[in-house]
């Protein structure tokens, strides 16, 4: 299987437009947030509803940002993605890494790893898996849905999509 | 000691051209009645992220003062964003708390900030300058000259329960975003 560069991943965020990234980490999103803080793009956040929130007020700020997660961190900022981003029509790009996938995973990550698709889908978030082999069309399709519906979009990355710091 | 709203009147004499983010529950229904202004976003859920909002703002706009009207209930909720404020210190955002001890728009359940000192907290964590303050003349002193000079600052103004009668957020969620956005602006 393909693996993304950090590097080309982020670059490929920057192209797209997207200028503010926070969030909370995860090892699967590592490569990702050791590249962001090198170039000095990273704010770091304690809680996914505050970096959720954050990238609120970034975007009333005429930013458009990005929020890093692991799936757990869904959990911690749905109220908000329901009660601030949904209604108010703030959109963000939130990647969140799989933890979980396919039960393969500590106890912890496993019913949040089974219905993440289905829970986005009940609060109506758009989402997509993330792959190598269709990075470009992925991308394409989140700006397009962040540009057109104006809400958060999530983008799943399962693990050893984008290359991590820790195998 | 005064209402939330009589502190409210008082500093919306003072703001001018700044961004104001007012928390959930009544503290934004004041402020709609007190002075509706098209850079005041209104949040009417989303409790615990008022300064969340408001540190995203002043991070995207650092050249822009950023003022939060914030409440005890919100600040315990979001209580970890005192750290992530005293630790990236904006020196562009002042964080003013209506501390009444209680969650007043639910029935006046007591809050702990009548036991846990906020404004301690949010010297511990960092925050450049700290205040607490009850009469009217200390707030618009203090208030002043927050906006006048590098924070971020925490201005925790304690008030009575007293609570306005005034209507629910007007406008549509949607609509007060775009109304917030053209206000303030890409910077």
């Amino acid at each position: 299987m393909a693996v993304i560069d950090s590097d080309d991943f982020v670059k490929a965020l920057q192209d797209m437009g997207f200028d503010f990234f926070t969030g909370v980490p995860d090892t699967i999103l590592g490569g990702i947030i050791e590249v962001l803080s090198d170039r000095r793009l990273y704010t770091p956040s304690v809680r996914e509803d505050e970096a959720v929130a954050m990238a609120a007020g970034a975007f009333l700020g005429g930013k458009i940002p990005v929020v890093l997660m692991q799936n757990s961190g869904l959990g911690n900022a749905m109220n908000v993605l329901m009660s601030l981003h949904l209604i108010y029509r703030i959109p963000c790009l939130l990647i969140v890494s799989w933890r979980g996938f396919e039960g393969k995973d500590a106890p912890e990550h496993l019913v949040m790893g089974q219905t993440m698709p289905q829970l986005m889908d009940t609060i109506r978030i758009p989402h997509r898996t993330l792959a190598a082999e269709t990075l470009v069309e992925d991308l394409r399709w989140t700006a397009q849905t962040f540009m057109d519906q104006r809400v958060p979009v999530a983008l799943f990355l399962k693990k050893g999509v984008v290359k991590a710091i820790q195998p | 000691m005064q209402s939330r709203a009589q502190a409210m009147q008082a500093l919306f004499d003072i703001v001018g051209d700044q961004p104001v983010i007012i928390c959930n529950g009544f503290p934004s229904r004041e402020a709609q009645k007190i002075k509706d202004r098209d850079g005041n976003f209104y949040m009417i859920g989303s409790m615990g992220v008022a300064a969340s909002i408001g540190l995203g703002l002043a991070l995207a706009q650092p050249d822009r003062q950023v003022v939060v009207f914030d409440g005890d209930g919100n600040v315990l909720m979001g209580m970890g964003t005192l750290a992530t404020v005293g630790a990236l210190r904006p020196k562009n955002l002042t964080h003013v708390v209506f501390d009444n001890e209680v969650y007043g728009t639910t029935g006046n359940q007591p809050s702990y900030s009548r036991i846990v000192r906020l404004d301690q907290v949010a010297k511990a964590a960092g925050y450049a300058t700290v205040e607490r303050v009850w009469e009217r003349e200390d707030i618009i002193y203090e208030f002043k000259h927050m906006l006048a000079n590098d924070g971020p600052h925490f201005l925790l103004i304690k008030v009575n329960e007293q609570i306005e009668d005034a209507d629910r957020v007007a406008l549509d969620p949607a609509d007060l975003t775009k109304r917030f956005r053209a206000a303030v602006g890409p910077g």
